[in-house]
């Protein structure tokens, strides 16, 4: 997973370069197991007046087992910090920033967390309001770029009545399942989160589908899922079939050999989730290509090929899978995007096109009136650079800035964008729709 | 003792390899490696990792002697719950289809609630002997105790001994391979290099069209890169296969070649079967039931009948027992041994001196519409690992006939060495 760089800087002599050039020194993230602690250290939950989301995150930690203080002990490290500024009413009011995180950073512990909690800017009563409102994003995504050694800062933007909303994405973002998300906004909004009666299977009883799962991302996203608790249908093109009949072996899920651009990949996909596992609750189109060229030489085959498996496929499916008899009620869509998807990539006109649409496609989904009154949230991971087959195929050169490009100084794993994808499919989540999320370790690349 | 009316078997699913040819894409492969590579895509489409089964039959034609618990050590080797019992079966070419039986009669029994039967084949990693004279000698050193005796035993060693033995495909009791007793059999009906021609290419444009139509999606799981029947020849045509030597037979009565028999091939296929209840409690759709089934056997050493025409016998019985017509079948598939195997068949059943005569029936079967034969392609074109075809061919027409609709019914043949065959009817759920 650590590249050629890496290797380097991490040997004897490596290092010493490494440190004398001020060069970036990748450390070994910290994971989500189910019996480590949510934190492992203390954490400094503090906010501006009232502040209702540091009143849920103290419970819930309190309620792990975490310790919880409300200023750094001194002389002691931190896990992490919490810092609810939903009462923001002035840029005056943000000096709490400084006065609190300030010394907090200073004491984060490696992979430590810093997570802001703010409300929605469009909800602002004031324009004053909305401008220190809005503040708080150059403040976190500037924090995750001075924090050091695996730690990250995110920032929860909760909208008017959905403070006690955000637990879910509290425990999310402080937890070893977020390693790789860094410098990300999450917007909680309405929505009618329910607990699971065991957050270490938060997906217990409930049917996915993953496409795409033979291997690489898809193959964690099943193995994410499953460990959560999901029955998973694990589908991908019937080529892939042995890959795939391991995975789902591994996972306890089936194997479903479909190529997602068939035109009956739908129903055959939600028959066979009906028939063999009475429903379905959760759908990740993960499935995906890249046949990278220049536009100027770009031939007809590699356009289509690439916008038909990454976003016509998609259109396709859901018009049986979003259809009434299909996913159910308060069931959960995630797409795969990509950060080529927002930035652009050279050679990748077409690529950067499907996942640029995969956002669209969410924007529109996750505004739709039907599917809002069917509770269906629709939210997409736009993974940085993650290690697999995919970017092996990445000439060296490019391969190794691309792990380096970021603030982790390291490319993600599969099991990292998995973990995200886990997190939006709970039903504890409901109340985030429509969010981009990237996993892209704070990456340069169209940020 | 209260006995319970025998319920029938259902035909749930079913996987397999694609076949690759022999010295191929399976080459360093073992019997062991392709049985559990067959039950691991099976588990997989099923949703059984960790489950228990009733039991698994399977069995190798070509097998080494290390290989005595394959089925079992293929189970232990899978996803399925060790406590799942398995146990080796071994009728030649009819291994796989007999397996099934077996299996399916434990279940119509209520002995077993749910089983999984197959075959396996492997010509190149097949098991090599050691020359008898070798063999013996070495058994005797073993035995020995004293130098003296060591000495004599290693005496006996001739350097002709030392060349190993290959298995070939051949009856011990005549000396002749399969292709030359087919090709005796083949000149008594009568069987020309045109009709044999026609149907090999028949059997691969059947073939590609169903793999074109997706219809392998759920009956085929790639391995070790092969992702199509290696010997499948979609472009194959009666011109081209008419430049053929024959390889069998004499003079004017040589019309079979390497296109219209099968070539040595590399496969495993299983079935998954189950009572209906067992199939319901995990949402597995039935696509068949196990009718009925019938071996017969032929006296070939003799010559008083053709070594491969043991399923010509077998139909009668099932016709009778359960008053159908060979017409009233919707599907019927007869293993491709050689092309000329269909034909001398499908001959027979018209003959009425044959049907009168050997069959001790009053009228002939009479013809089959070829339109229902073997509709999605068969041996000739897919292959035959020789106990791998039972399965294959299982796990297709239940399919075929659950596409047809319910109560469709179909008709399954393979013959065997030994002068064997083995017969299945298939019901539509
Ligand atoms: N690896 C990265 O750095 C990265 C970055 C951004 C986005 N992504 C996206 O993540 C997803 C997974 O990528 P990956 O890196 O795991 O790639 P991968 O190539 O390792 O795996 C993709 C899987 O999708 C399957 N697939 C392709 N076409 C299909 C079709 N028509 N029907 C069904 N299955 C099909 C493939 O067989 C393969 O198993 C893709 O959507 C990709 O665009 C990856």
């Amino acid at each position: 997973m650590a590249g050629a760089y890496a290797g380097f800087v991490n040997s004897a002599v490596g290092a010493r370069l490494a440190a004398q050039l001020g060069l970036p020194r990748p450390v070994r993230l910290r994971r989500y197991s189910a019996d480590a602690p949510l934190v492992d250290s203390p954490v400094v939950v503090a906010g501006l007046s009232e502040a209702p989301v540091a009143a849920r995150a103290r419970a819930l930690l309190t309620g792990e087992g975490v310790e919880v203080v409300a200023s750094v002990p001194e002389g002691a490290k931190v896990g992490a910090v919490v810092l609810d500024l939903t009462a923001v009413r002035e840029p005056a009011d943000l000096s709490l920033v400084r006065d609190v995180l300030g010394p907090a950073v200073k004491a984060l512990r490696p992979s430590g967390r810093v997570v802001l909690v703010g409300a929605a800017p469009a909800e602002a009563s004031t324009v004053v309001q909305a401008a220190a409102r809005r503040a708080l994003e150059g403040i976190s995504r500037s924090v995750g770029k001075e924090l050091r050694a695996g730690a990250t800062a995110n920032l929860i933007l909760v909208a008017r009545g959905a403070e006690d909303h955000a637990d879910a994405t509290l425990r999310f973002l402080l937890s070893g399942r977020a390693a790789y998300v860094d410098g990300q906004v999450v917007r909680v909004g309405a929505g009618a989160p329910t607990e699971p009666a065991d957050w270490s299977l938060p997906l217990a009883g409930k049917v996915a589908v993953v496409t795409g799962a033979a291997r690489g991302i898809g193959a964690s996203i099943a193995q994410v899922l499953a460990r959560d608790g999901a029955r998973v249908v694990c589908v991908d093109i019937p080529a892939a079939g042995e890959a795939l009949a391991r995975t789902a072996n591994r996972v306890g899920g089936t194997a479903l050999q479909v190529d997602v651009t068939a035109p009956d990949a739908g129903q055959r996909i939600l028959d066979h989730a009906t028939t063999r596992h009475g429903g379905l609750d959760i759908v990740v189109h993960n499935a995906g290509i890249t046949r990278d060229k220049l536009l100027a030489n770009m031939d007809e085959s590699r356009w289509a090929s690439v916008l038909d498996v990454n976003l016509g496929s998609i259109l396709r499916m859901n018009e049986v899978l979003l259809a009434d008899g299909g996913l159910r009620d308060g069931g959960h869509v995630v797409l795969v995007s990509s950060i080529a998807g927002i930035a652009g990539n050279r050679g990748q006109t077409n690529y950067a096109a499907s996942k640029a649409g995969v956002i669209g496609l969410v924007d529109a989904l996750s505004t739709d009136e039907d599917l809002r009154r069917r509770r269906i949230t629709v939210n997409a991971v736009a993974p940085g650079f993650i290690e697999t087959e995919m970017t092996a195929k990445v000439p060296f050169a490019t391969r190794e800035v691309g792990r380096l490009l970021n603030s982790l100084s390291q490319g993600g794993l599969p099991v990292d964008v998995a973990e995200t994808i886990a997190w939006f499919s709970q039903d504890a989540n409901a109340g985030v729709t429509g969010n981009v999320v990237r996993v892209c370790g704070q990456s340069l690349l169209g940020a | 003792m209260a006995t319970t009316a025998p319920r029938r078997a259902a035909v749930i699913g079913g996987n397999r390899i694609p076949f690759a040819r022999a010295n191929g894409a399976y080459a360093k492969a073992s019997n062991q490696d392709m049985l559990t590579a067959a039950l691991e895509g099976l588990v997989a489409r099923h949703g059984l990792a960790g489950e228990h089964v009733g039991e698994v039959a399977a069995g190798a034609v070509l097998k080494h002697s290390r290989d005595f618990n394959l089925t079992r050590e293929s189970v232990l080797g899978s996803s399925l719950a060790a406590t799942t019992p398995a146990y080796d079966v071994q009728q030649a070419c009819g291994t796989g289809l007999e397996a099934a039986v077996l299996v399916a009669n434990k279940i119509a029994l209520g002995q077993v609630e749910s089983g999984i039967a197959g075959g396996t084949d492997t010509a190149s990693d097949a098991p090599i002997a050691v020359h008898e004279g070798l063999r013996q000698a070495l058994l005797s050193l073993n035995r020995a105790k004293t130098p003296a005796q060591r000495l004599k035993a290693v005496s006996r060693l001739r350097p002709g001994q030392l060349v190993p033995e290959v298995p070939r495909n051949v009856e011990p009791r005549t000396g002749l391979s399969m292709g030359e007793h087919m090709a005796q059999t083949a000149a008594q009906w009568g069987v020309t290099r045109e009709a044999q021609d026609e149907l090999a290419v028949e059997s691969h444009r059947n073939l590609a069209a169903a793999y074109d139509r997706g219809f392998f999606d759920d009956l085929v799981t790639p391995y070790l890169g092969l992702t199509r029947d290696q010997n499948l020849r979609p472009d194959s045509s009666v011109d081209k296969l008419s430049k053929l030597k024959p390889v069998f037979g004499r003079g004017d009565d040589a019309t079979m070649t390497a296109a219209n028999s099968t070539p040595l091939t590399d496969g495993a296929s299983v079935v998954l079967l189950g009572s209906d209840e067992w199939a319901a409690e995990r949402g597995l759709p039935v696509l068949a039931h196990v009718v009925d089934a019938q071996t017969a056997a032929v006296d070939y050493v003799t010559g008083h009948e053709g070594l491969l025409m043991a399923p010509a016998y077998a139909l009668p019985h099932l016709l009778e027992r359960q008053g159908m017509k060979l017409q009233d079948f919707d599907l019927v598939e007869i293993h491709e041994a050689f092309a000329a195997t269909v034909l001398c068949t499908l001959a027979a059943w018209e003959s009425e001196s044959f049907c009168r005569d050997r069959l001790g029936l009053d009228a002939p079967v009479g013809a089959l519409d070829r339109s229902r034969l073997s509709v999605n392609g068969s041996s000739l074109a897919a292959g035959h690992p020789f106990a791998a075809t039972g399965g294959r061919i299982v796990a297709s027409l239940a399919k075929a006939l659950h596409e047809k609709g319910s109560g469709a019914r179909g008709l399954i043949s393979i013959c065997a060495a030994g002068g064997q065959g083995v017969m299945a009817i298939l019901e539509a759920a």
